[in-house]
């Protein structure tokens, strides 16, 4: 009741209207491809949990809307001994929706099981780097790491699982995964394996009483269903390819009943190139490709214009991003030059260029199901046969493609994306040590300046120091062109216009959807 | 009768074994793990992590030993666990099963009642206005595929008019429903799915249906009828029908897979939380346990069918008990 | 022969030929990007319209007409072929070795054949080549079924008897005497297999596991216009119509063989 007040407060003093004052109530029914497959927050690796367990539960830390690190179960931290040990200040008074206390003890608990070898769990990697964690008392917690470890902070972003209804359960087996019980704004109501996934709002969260009564995901695993349901108004809300951004949505009835949202996603599209092989271990050739595939036309082509040129291995909305590293114009003559630099031309008349009586020729391969990546190497394609290179497009399905070429490395050009943590450190795709099989310098690249710099990133703590090492690392990367830098995608979003109090930032939308609400006279279904 | 079909079921069994045999060496030849879904690509996901998972799931040891271990838990009944989420696979395929078997029930209902008094009339009226537009109808039906017509029937009916709903099995609030008023419900989401997963089938077997009633027509046992002054209803409907339903009962026994196989694709259009989906993403996955279970259960299913059809068959027919 | 016959044997003609004389037919390049034209709907410059990347769809589909004949063709040859082989050495030889091939081929036909395709394609990749194959592989078992059934009949009558009489050897009797024999029903099944082999690769393609880009085929075109309905109606409507049309053919032709072939039904 206290914090009703204070928001209706806080709506006064900010102008608004008293018509605007937010009503609780109303259902948001968002629709994704997949179903969950667990609810238990260290093993959610697909983006269904992920999105789920995001509502249930909380981390001690989180990103705000202008992608800072900000307290969620911690109130505060201090980091000390050159960034060796950080200690958190938890939040008091946080109930788990069982009703028990959430405490310190539930840290140690998540940190115990994260690196536990009996857990298969993704996330161990940035927790192995710990060397212990102990409880100062209830509500404090002190961690020290091996070495002073930059992006160790942001980890702590993991969600925390209650200790007293996990100890002694098998996480791959325990009924939880399915019932579980977080901190958070949500409480789990029901799943329907296949069909949806039902959310009802916590009244006792700890920052306030989410306005939106129910929360529902709707498994619909085809994305042009999933676009006719929002039509028919049976999905609030949807992420948009494209097309059906930019030509679907321009009618009369979608303008009246929906908004659209747009913002950059945090990743980026490449064509990486096998540093192993002779055809692309010449720098020239590299940039010669860059200057041959033009990506705005890509971007235009496949984007339909939603998103932006890629120029390195950060995004322009990130700390880290060097504006100064310009695209590489497109420039056929330049790329002919280049490429006749480097001793290819086309010596036997066949309309492709040659050196030592071969052709130059490779293939590239991408994953079955993303028609994005499939275009795109089709207009590269078109785009390389005018400098006379030939290329082949392979697709193949996500589960050979990863084991038997890029594990291998048996390709010669692959198209890939990555998805990107908000903390710069990508140490694990670049540095020299990490090309082994299955890990994810599988280009074999191998720079020392590069080397050194991703180290020093990661045990630097002071941002401004962050931000020239991760500038350097650009530079250096642009410059070297290990990939082809291809277009980092916007993230589009319809939304039934019911919803109110949405505010797009850098992060996105879902950063305040405790403060969303539906109008009374607009919400649809009753709550029961 | 009861001999008969106890040596069926016994018979079943070699081909049971032989279709789990075949499927879990292609299944497990395939590249991939299931642990790779969840960890590949994820830059936070080290490699001992991963070797980790699969010394826990025991994809390190040889298919044949893999095999074993397989088959003596499945003749329990136990079809390990789901390596997307760790429920057992049998639950699974369960859960889903319900959904894919009332469609396909209530598509060979609608095929019954629909084909087969379509064949015997143009079979009946063999070159009339009627025989001659059924035919084209269905052989329009027969060759369209089936995802293509499901995504027209959705956009027109669906989005344009808005008569159906769209995908999924349920409304929303659907818990607040009635009993009646939830059957209703989940009627009106099952009209197209059904009708798309029966259109194929249906010209097929009416084309049978027409072809098998012509050739009884023609046997001398009806001949000898019409010389005998039997009225035609008699003839038709009591005679001809009979034995010209002989070979359809089998067909639609051994339609039964082509059924189940429709359904990947009706349930990935309609958005139906059935088998079929479920097993295609079981196979992208490679989650090889859910993949057996639903293989191993699809196989028993169809067998099942055949041997209610053959009974039937022997039924009507009892020459076939004594053959062979 | 009926009118009907005729007609599906007429556009059986017409396809091939475009499908043999697609780089004439085609007004444009099927691979021709051009952004600017994006989803241009249907006109005099581009008979069907153009897709999400401005390539001219008629194009595309008359390349694809290729793609489907010689899908249809060569994966129900596959088929036919070890249907044939396996359906007569069964019914030639009986006892042992026709149980173990018919048992086998029980198996196979119990297989719900979509799930098995969907394995194995993902086992060796979608490629034109590997989905003959598979197709073939997993349709063979009707044929085998018919042609035993005509073996079984055929092997008793006396110009077998003869044959053998005289000191011919079992695989002479199978190749000169039992196929050529048997062969009529197989023939029919064999036209009714393109038409299936073509919607199964449709199938297959809306899947995602068909035909891949930038070869076009009627499926993946048709998969890429499930992303513009709405917008393209063009792109969804016309291969599938494409689809209709070829598969209709051929089951008329089919029954037009079927019919020559059935004396009871020639006689009336």
């Amino acid at each position: 009741m206290g914090f009703f007040l204070l928001s209706a407060v806080f709506f006064l003093n900010t102008a608004f209207s008293d018509e605007d004052r937010p009503d609780f109530g109303g259902m948001f029914v968002t629709a994704g491809i997949g179903d969950a497959r667990t609810l238990v927050p260290i093993l959610a690796s697909d983006s269904a949990s992920g999105e789920i367990v995001g509502m249930i539960f909380n981390g001690l830390v989180k990103y705000d809307k202008d992608i800072k690190l900000t307290g969620d179960l911690a109130s505060s931290w201090e980091i000390q001994n050159d960034g060796l040990t950080i200690i958190f200040h938890l939040r008091k008074n946080v109930k788990w929706h069982d009703g028990l206390p959430f405490t310190a003890e539930d840290v140690k608990f998540t940190y115990e099981k994260l690196i536990d070898p009996n857990v298969p769990t993704p996330y161990s990697g940035d927790f192995k780097k710990i060397k212990s964690l102990e409880i100062i008392d209830s509500h404090t917690v002190k961690v020290t790491y091996i070495e002073p470890f930059s992006p160790g902070l942001s980890s702590w972003g993991m969600a925390v699982m209650p200790k007293h209804l996990l100890a002694g359960e098998n996480l791959l087996l325990t009924k939880f995964s399915r019932h579980p019980i977080g901190t958070g704004p949500y409480n789990f109501k029901r799943w329907k394996t296949g069909q949806r996934i039902d959310l009802v709002s916590n009244h006792e969260y700890f920052e306030h009483r989410p306005y939106i009564d129910r929360y529902i995901y709707k498994i619909i695993p085809d994305i042009s269903t999933m676009f006719l349901e929002l039509q028919t108004k049976t999905i609030d809300s949807m992420g948009l390819s494209p097309l059906q951004y930019k030509r679907l949505t321009d009618t009369p009835h979608f303008k009246k009943n929906y908004n659209k949202y747009k913002y950059p996603s945090f990743g980026y599209t490449y064509m990486a190139y096998n540093h192993e092989n002779e055809l692309f271990k010449d720098i020239r050739v590299r940039q010669a490709i860059n200057y041959a595939v033009d990506k705005q036309e890509i971007i235009d082509g496949v984007l339909l214009g939603y998103g932006k040129i890629c120029t390195g291995p950060f995004i322009p909305e990130s700390w880290a991003y060097n504006e100064n590293v310009r695209p590489f114009p497109f420039d056929t003559n330049k790329a002919k030059r280049l490429l006749k630099e480097a001793g290819w031309s086309d010596t036997d008349g066949n309309g492709y260029i040659d050196k030592k009586g071969k052709d130059f020729a490779f293939t590239i391969l991408t994953n079955q199901g993303n028609d994005l990546r499939i275009k795109t190497a089709e207009i590269i394609q078109r785009r390389l046969k005018g400098v006379g290179i030939k290329v082949e497009i392979r697709v193949l399905e996500w589960a050979v493609f990863l084991n038997e070429f890029v594990n291998k490395k048996r390709f010669e050009a692959i198209i890939l994306g990555w998805g990107l943590s908000r903390d710069p450190d990508c140490y694990d795709i670049w540095h020299s040590s990490k090309t082994k099989p299955g890990e994810f310098n599988f280009i074999g690249y191998s720079n020392p300046d590069c080397d050194k710099l991703l180290e020093e990133g990661r045990r630097t703590f002071d941002i401004e120091k962050r931000k020239e090492i991760y500038h350097r690392i650009q530079e250096i990367l642009y410059e070297e062109q290990p990939y082809l830098f291809l277009y980092v995608p916007d993230a589009l979003v319809s939304m039934s216009n019911r919803f109110k109090g949405i505010k797009p930032e850098p992060i996105g939308l879902g950063y305040n959807f405790i403060d969303w609400y539906v109008p009374k006279a607009e919400q649809r279904y009753k709550s029961k | 009768m009861l001999r008969y079909i106890t040596k069926r079921i016994l018979q079943l069994i070699p081909v049971l074994i032989g279709i789990t045999i075949i499927s879990f060496i292609v299944i497990h030849l395939a590249p991939g793990k299931p642990t790779d879904m969840a960890s590949q690509l994820n830059p936070k996901v080290s490699q001992e992590a991963r070797e980790q998972l699969e010394k826990i799931y025991g994809l390190d040891k040889p298919i044949y030993i893999q095999y074993i271990s397989w088959i003596k838990k499945v003749a329990t009944f136990d079809f390990g666990r789901s390596f997307v989420d760790g429920r057992p696979a049998i639950k699974k395929i369960l859960e889903r099963m319900p959904i894919t078997v009332l469609i396909n029930v209530l598509s060979i209902i609608l095929i019954f009642f629909v084909a087969i008094p379509l064949g015997i009339k143009s079979a009946v009226r063999r070159g009339s206005v009627f025989d001659k537009t059924s035919t084209v109808f269905v052989f329009i039906m027969f060759a369209a595929p089936g995802f293509w017509l499901a995504l027209l029937l959705m956009s027109f009916f669906g989005v344009k008019l808005g008569w159906v709903p769209v995908s999924g099995i349920a409304s929303l609030d659907f818990e607040n429903f009635s009993i009646l008023g939830k059957i209703l419900n989940v009627g009106h989401h099952l009209i197209l799915p059904v009708l798309v997963a029966s259109l194929g089938s249906l010209a097929g077997i009416s084309r049978y249906m027409r072809q098998s009633m012509l050739n009884v027509i023609h046997q001398d046992y009806i001949r000898t009828a019409w010389a005998k002054g039997l009225g035609e209803k008699d003839i038709l409907y009591k005679h001809a029908l009979k034995n010209a339903l002989l070979p359809i009962i089998t067909i639609i026994g051994l339609s039964i897979p082509g059924l189940l196989s429709g359904s990947v694709i009706f349930e990935t259009v309609f958005n139906i939380p059935g088998m079929g989906r479920l097993m295609v993403e079981a196979v992208f996955s490679r989650d090889y346990n859910v993949v057996m279970c639903g293989l191993v259960i699809s196989a028993l299913l169809t067998l099942l069918g055949n041997l209610i059809a053959d009974v039937a068959y022997s039924y009507a027919d009892p020459r076939i008990r004594y053959g062979r | 022969m009926n009118r009907l016959t005729l007609f599906g044997a007429g556009i059986i003609l017409i396809l091939a030929l475009v499908a043999i004389f697609a780089p004439f037919v085609a007004p444009y390049d099927p691979g021709a990007i051009d952004v600017e034209d994006a989803l241009l709907r249907p006109q005099a410059s581009h008979l069907f319209g153009t897709d999400l990347l401005g390539r001219d769809i008629f194009s595309r589909m008359v390349y694809a007409s290729r793609i489907a004949l010689s899908i249809g063709i060569i994966a129900v040859g596959i088929a036919t072929l070890l249907g044939i082989m396996l359906g007569s050495i069964a019914g030639y030889f009986g006892g042992k070795i026709d149980s173990v091939i018919m048992r086998f081929t029980d198996i196979m036909l119990c297989f719900p054949s979509f799930f098995l395709m969907l394995s194995v394609v993902a086992i060796v990749g979608p490629s034109i080549f590997n989905i003959m194959i598979i197709i073939g592989l997993t349709s063979w078992m009707g044929v085998a079924r018919l042609l035993r059934a005509e073996v079984l009949s055929l092997k008793t009558r006396e110009f077998v008897l003869a044959s053998r009489a005289l000191g011919a050897g079992d695989f002479y009797i199978i190749v000169r005497h039992l196929i050529p024999n048997g062969i009529g029903p197989v023939l029919v099944s064999f036209v009714f297999g393109i038409a299936g082999a073509i919607l199964t690769e449709a199938g297959l393609s809306f899947l995602g596991l068909g035909v891949q880009p930038p070869h076009p085929s009627w499926g993946n075109i048709l998969m890429e216009g499930k992303a513009v309905m709405g917008v393209g109606w063009w792109v969804i409507v016309f291969p599938g119509i494409a689809i209709l049309v070829t598969v209709l053919a051929f089951n008329l032709l089919g029954e037009g063989v079927r019919d020559a072939l059935n004396p009871r039904l020639r006689r009336r």
